[in-house]
């Protein structure tokens, strides 16, 4: 069974006018020890997902829709005590800027060691044993001069290890890392998904990775899901959905990255932008921009299918035997 | 002192050469004087030469606090150089003083900004946004000129005419960043410094602007500076190349060159680093260590402390740049032939 299954989730958020729907029928299930790579652009509704799932949505937007279960459990309609009892001990999570996930008046030490007491029973000078040794692991050069300095103390890379370390300081089963390199230059990205990988292979813990940076998921995760306008248009295993991706747009936006060793020609791209919350079309979200898009687009809205094996797409080309376009 | 070796170019729009900036950042002066401290500078940019070819694109890569910026807010004329000098076209910046005669240098270089929310003022309707360099050098002479050249200029970059009637707030990042190309392209420009014009852009819509750029740049003949820390989009945009390390340049090559042969190890760690969408569950050799604090620098070769080639000697001496073969390196173990040749393959391991 999955650790963590994820059904029909719809989010929504009341505006003035319409309610906007930021999450639309979203399914995934992410099993122990993987990596899920969620990947898509501002907007696609990647982030939502990930706050909805930790219990994070902030009103008046809503789960409107669908179940979260967490190792069998239920997890979206629990009271808020029982959403903070599971947030932080079963789901640890890294946000993009470590500099805003720490806080600055307290020392990592003191921020450590008041999380692992809001997590366990263990004593005080036990929890900065603890605190310790999670900051060795994580990669903190000499952990024991450092625990007592204050976040504006470290480096970019060395503050996001010290957030890594508080994600797992109650030994989660998945972790949540949303964005967590985009903020920090590409030697230090390599070094703090190197940390990641190591977690989820030593600790067994699951990861659910969301980032718009295709290199980061090619070498992180197991499986990728693409999202669009709220939707996922493609789940899979990485290679597969990298190499020959099957939707429209994850082909598109493979395209459109520049790859190192290509020539200068012009880079493929995809004309205009994806539909803000409120312009969503009808029928398929992507078809304004689609190549391939029929009058049938237009209309009917494509279900997540399975097209080969583990591999699943939600477009009407491979649509119950439609797919000779 | 470095200035020789990297400029060498007889057609060159830009000559920059033995640039440096320095920035105060001490303690203000009474806490100073209480607590005894010392005046603290930090090299921004320091000793960095290079030149730009008319009509090629010449990028500047590196990690954040490498002085990329400073130094292409100090080639257009934003920050004024603590030593060394910028020639365009012949004409020293520096030793222009009379307004009069810097304008009509200044007209004829541009600048697009990294973000297009915080570069384009919301209060403004985007014809004005557009039609400020028109203005500002006098370029028309009538109400309808401007507007002729406003609709002229958004068609270039792919927005309609009548876009110019709204606010920038109705408008996404990408079509954003277009307006913004519409603005550097009203004055006409010779010269385009783009500072990471498309890292705050999704992939789809950088690849749009990227294109938009590179087609700009063939009907018009324009000379591109191009700072980014993406080396994969500055391998797409360049012609030439220039590394840069804690303020200073550590490898000048051609685009060709330095992703087939880089001779640097910082340049090798960079393209090490480039996380690349074919190596889809093959990891990358992560590299240890972080960029040191520039306003303590380490002695020597800034790099050392990560460099698995250094010896003794760049611990205590400072190497300065010297041609290889076409690229200009400033490395002790390249000039001492103590480094293997570069492979990609193997570093994946």
């Amino acid at each position: 069974m999955a650790l963590l299954q994820v059904d029909r989730l719809r989010v929504e958020f009341p505006a003035r006018q319409r309610t906007l729907v930021a999450v639309d029928d979203v399914s995934l299930s992410i099993d122990a020890g993987e990596v899920l790579g969620v990947v898509g652009e501002s907007g696609a509704g990647k982030s939502v997902t990930g706050a909805a799932i930790i219990g994070l949505i902030e009103p008046p937007g809503r789960i409107a829709g669908g179940e979260i279960r967490f190792a069998g459990r239920r997890i979206d309609c629990l009271p808020d005590d029982a959403k903070r009892h599971i947030r932080g001990r079963e789901i640890g999570s890294v946000f993009q800027d470590p500099l805003t996930s720490l806080n600055p008046l307290f020392t990592v030490g003191q921020q450590l060691v008041e999380t692992i007491l809001a997590h366990s029973d263990r004593t005080a000078a036990d929890a900065r044993r603890h605190a310790l040794r999670l900051l060795e692991e994580v990669g903190i050069p000499a952990p024991a001069q450092r625990i007592d300095a204050y976040p504006h103390e470290f480096s970019g890379g060395m503050r996001q290890r010290v957030v890594i370390a508080l994600a797992i300081c109650a030994a989660p089963r998945l972790i949540i890392a949303d964005e967590p390199t985009t903020a920090l230059d590409v030697s230090i990205q390599s070094q703090i998904i190197a940390l990641l990988k190591r977690l989820c292979r030593e600790h067994g813990t699951a990861i659910m990775l969301i980032t718009h940076d295709m290199g980061v998921i090619a070498e992180t995760a197991d499986r990728v899901a693409v999202m669009y306008a709220g939707r996922i248009v493609e789940v899979g295993p990485v290679r597969q959905i990298l190499r020959s991706p099957n939707h429209p747009y994850t082909q598109g936006l493979m395209e459109s990255i520049p790859r190192l060793g290509s020539d200068s020609a012009p880079l493929a791209q995809i004309d205009g932008a994806m539909p803000r919350l409120h312009e969503i079309p009808v029928g398929c979200a992507f078809h304004p921009r689609c190549p391939d898009a029929s009058e049938r687009c237009r209309e009917t809205r494509p279900a997540l299918r399975m097209v080969a094996d583990s591999a699943s797409v939600a477009c009407l080309l491979f649509d119950d035997g439609c797919a000779d376009d | 002192m470095t200035g020789a070796q990297m400029t060498d170019t007889p057609e060159a729009l830009i000559e920059v050469r033995d640039l440096a900036k320095t920035f105060d950042v001490s303690k203000p002066g009474l806490v100073r004087l209480l607590e005894g401290l010392p005046v603290q500078a930090l090299k921004a940019v320091d000793g960095v030469a290079f030149s730009i070819r008319r009509g090629e694109t010449f990028s500047l890569v590196g990690e954040s606090g490498c002085g990329k910026s400073s130094v292409a807010r100090m080639v257009v004329g934003l920050d004024r150089p603590t030593r060394g000098s910028v020639v365009f076209d012949g004409t020293d910046l520096a030793a222009l003083r009379r307004r009069a005669d810097i304008a009509p240098l200044r007209r004829r270089m541009q600048m697009i900004f990294q973000d297009p929310y915080a570069s384009l003022n919301p209060r403004w309707r985007v014809a004005d946004v557009v039609a400020e360099p028109l203005d500002a050098f006098g370029l028309v002479r009538s109400r309808s000129d401007r507007t002729e050249k406003v609709a002229e200029v958004l068609q270039q970059v792919g927005l309609s005419p009548d876009d110019g009637r709204k606010y920038p707030h109705e408008f996404s990042g990408g079509q954003r960043q277009r307006i913004s190309i519409a603005r550097a392209l009203a004055a006409n420009p010779d010269f385009v410094v783009c500072d990471e014009p498309t890292s705050a852009l999704d992939v789809s819509v950088q690849a749009q602007i990227l294109n938009l750029m590179k087609d700009l740049q063939q009907r018009f003949g324009l000379t591109y500076l191009f700072i980014s820390h993406d080396l994969s989009v500055v391998n797409h945009v360049s012609s030439r190349i220039g590394v840069m390390y804690l303020g200073r340049l550590c490898e000048v090559a051609t685009a060709g060159d330095l992703f087939r042969h880089p001779q640097h190890p910082y340049s090798r760690l960079l393209l090490d680093t480039i996380p690349d969408v074919a190596m889809a569950g093959r990891a990358r050799a992560p590299v240890p260590g972080e960029v040191p604090d520039p306003i303590d620098p380490p002695p020597g070769c800034a790099f050392h402390p990560r460099c698995p080639f250094a010896n003794e000697r760049c611990l205590q001496e400072r190497p300065e740049p010297a041609r290889y073969g076409h690229s200009t390196v400033a490395c002790h173990a390249v000039e001492e032939q103590r480094i293997p040749p570069f492979s990609r393959s193997n570093t994946g391991r």
